[in-house]
């Protein structure tokens, strides 16, 4: 293959490779190498003449050790990257990129492959690249989630704690996810906030788009730096639009043509799904634009309202999925702001009603205008 | 009923506020149920309804929010009728005096309606709590307002919110105080009337023309 390796002055053992190179002999032509340079240049929001620059940066990259680490998780973001109907090229990039240690998909089992994990973090300190699948549990000292008899938080700790940056991929790696979910019974949080002193990039999402993987990788060795982040650690270029300004039925939300019932002629037609409890007008992704699969489809585009699944304990602050508002608190299941509100406002009247009825007919209770007062 | 005069009461940044605001709760409610739960009846794709719809929300909620904050600058420079002490009577002994006998005379306990050239101390007391569900729609709404450029200003300025609501929750209560604006408006015309009735001062008048009917001393 074309790997080659070379002592550095460390002595620590790097591995010089060309990605074009080994592209090929994977049976990927230098045209669809291009191909995919262009995509990623447009994920990346980058004008299109830094294709070349990215095929460049990657004919001439160091191969960066990536380790891959499965907490409390459904393996859902693997399978995002595994499961693509034809590898794709970014797949294949990720591939020989990675990946020194990948519990679902590694060959080596028990010690041999914690020694391995174990080799990177000793080996390669500062160098590697970690990438997390699963949130942290916390509580009661991190027991709910061990590997290999480790509390996932020490692990975290360790791999995340010495790696050159660490990738949180999912919702649940960046911010607690689904496990998080009140009354998370495991006290479970993402990366950053198990590991405060690391370096993450936070890659939300149920699953992730596989696609903002490869280009925050790419990103990072084409300039050498993490790509610019909001305020919850999420790279811009993915996660800098909103779902509802880039959706492709939003002509339909400004006309006023709403799905009022699933399987209504609405629907059928493809109108809005605001009605159906679509979170797209407060969730940020690329969704829209990249979306999954091979950019075959994505959760709205198939009919089904966005769920908010990259925004922050999504699975508490966008529900109900199927609706617009939540119910009032403390009311019955069935009553919604505007029944209860209604009923204030007719309360209201009735009472006043009654009491202007009352003080139509009462006598004796005028005043004679008020007095100056100085 | 000797000796009444004319006295000039609200001046014109009272009255002027008072009106923009009523506008601008009537624009803002209807405008915003529809945004809440759209029942719109249009044909084709090229139609702008729901957009027009939120344009008029957003140009009366910015309208209403210069209107809600000239009010309160000019409860600091306005005459002692417009002054911020007029909303927070129970400050004051006297003040809770004033609120408890209003409320004795609303609930036919007594039958003294209340003298005063301002806002009686029980109506203070309900324009304080109004102003704070003003100040709420205003802040949830520019808040909600924000989602739509995550690097603006906008959302700079309002980012301390989203750390006391959840998404859904900051919609609930943008949602849910336009009800109590909503009964709140009810109770108050029906006061006006019945003070004016009652007071014979001319209040309900007086929100338009400024003048109140004030009895001289002696
Ligand atoms: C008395 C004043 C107001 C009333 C009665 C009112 C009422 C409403 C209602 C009922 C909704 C629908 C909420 C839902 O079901 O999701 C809404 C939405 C909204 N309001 Fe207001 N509002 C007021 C003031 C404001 C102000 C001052 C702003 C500031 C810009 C604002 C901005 C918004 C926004 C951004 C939305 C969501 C629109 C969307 O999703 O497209 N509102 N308003
Ligand atoms: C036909 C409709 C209305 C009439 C005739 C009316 C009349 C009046 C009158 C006579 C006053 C001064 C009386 C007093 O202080 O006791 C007043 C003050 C006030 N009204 Fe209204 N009102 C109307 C609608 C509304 C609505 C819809 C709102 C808000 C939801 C509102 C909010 C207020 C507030 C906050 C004050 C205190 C004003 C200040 O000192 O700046 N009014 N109104
Ligand atoms: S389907 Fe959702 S994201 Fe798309 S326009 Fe409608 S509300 Fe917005």
């Amino acid at each position: 293959m074309g790997d080659s390796t070379r002592e550095t002055s460390t002595g620590a053992v790097e591995r010089i490779f060309n990605v074009s190179q080994l592209l090929e002999e994977k049976g990927v032509s230098r045209r669809d190498f291009m191909k995919f340079c262009t995509t990623l240049s447009a994920a990346l929001a980058l004008p299109a003449g830094f294709a070349p620059r990215i095929a460049q940066a990657l004919d001439e990259v160091k191969r960066p050790t990536l380790v891959w680490l499965e907490f409390q998780d459904c393996a859902g973001d693997t399978e995002a990257l595994l499961r693509a109907a034809n590898p794709t090229v970014g797949e294949l990039i990720l591939d020989i990129l990675s990946v020194d240690y990948h519990e679902t998909v590694m060959a080596a089992a028990g010690f041999q492959a914690e020694e391995a994990l174990a080799k990177v973090v000793r080996e390669q300190k500062g160098k590697y690249i970690a990438i997390v699948e699963g949130s942290i549990p916390m509580k009661d000292g991190g027991v709910y989630c061990c590997v290999a008899g480790r509390s996932a938080l020490d692990i975290a700790r360790e791999v995340c704690g010495n790696a050159l940056a660490t990738v949180a991929v999912g919702t649940c790696a960046s911010y607690g996810g689904l496990p998080a979910a009140r009354p998370n019974p495991t006290g479970a949080v993402g990366v950053s906030q198990a590991v405060p002193g690391a370096k993450v990039v936070n890659l939300p999402g149920c699953p992730l788009n596989a696609d903002n993987l490869t280009a925050t990788v790419v990103h990072y060795l084409v300039f050498n730096k993490l790509p610019a982040a909001d305020a919850l650690g999420r790279p811009l270029f993915a996660y800098g639009k909103r779902i509802h300004d880039n959706c492709e039925r939003r002509a339909h939300f400004d006309a006023g043509q709403y799905v009022e019932s699933w399987g209504d002629p609405a629907h059928a037609k493809g109108h809005c799904l605001y009605k159906m409890g679509c979170k797209g007008p407060e969730t940020y992704h690329n969704c829209p634009t990249q979306k999954f699969n091979e950019k075959t489809s994505w959760p709205v585009a198939s009919g089904h309202g966005c769920c908010g699944c990259s925004q922050p304990q999504f699975w508490d602050t966008m529900t109900p999925i199927y609706h617009r508002l939540p119910n009032v608190p403390g009311f019955g299941i069935e009553s919604s702001a505007d029944k209860i509100g209604m009923g204030i406002a007719a309360g209201t009247a009735l009472a006043f009603g009654a009491h202007g009825l009352v003080s139509a007919f009462r006598k004796g209770d005028s005043a004679e205008g008020a007095k100056e007062d100085r | 009923m000797a000796n009444l005069y004319e006295k000039y009461v609200w001046e014109v940044p009272v009255r002027v506020t008072h009106w923009i605001n009523v506008i601008c709760i009537a624009l803002l409610s209807i405008t915003g149920l529809l945004i809440g739960n759209p029942k719109l009846f249009t044909l084709s794709t090229s139609d702008y309804l729901m957009g027009w719809i939120r344009f008029v929300h957003f140009v009366a909620a910015y309208t209403f929010t210069v209107s809600v904050v000239s009010r309160l600058y000019w409860s600091l420079i306005g005459n002692r009728y417009a002054s911020w002490r007029e909303f927070v009577p129970f400050l004051t002994p006297e003040g809770r005096r004033g609120m408890l006998d209003t409320l004795r005379y609303y609930t036919f306990v007594s039958r003294k309606a209340p003298h005063v050239v301002g806002h009686n101390s029980l109506a203070g007391t309900a324009y304080f709590v109004v102003f704070l569900l003003y100040l709420t729609m205003i802040v949830t709404g520019f808040t909600l307002y924000s989602e739509r450029a995550p690097l603006g200003v906008t959302h700079k300025l309002f980012g301390w919110v989203m750390v006391l609501f959840t998404n859904q929750g900051l919609r609930l209560t943008h949602h849910m105080t336009m009800w109590f604006l909503v009964a709140f408006a009810i109770h108050h015309v029906y006061s006006a009337w019945l003070m004016d009735v009652k007071e014979k001062g001319g209040v309900m008048s007086s929100i338009f023309s400024g003048y109140k009917a004030v009895r001289k001393e002696g």
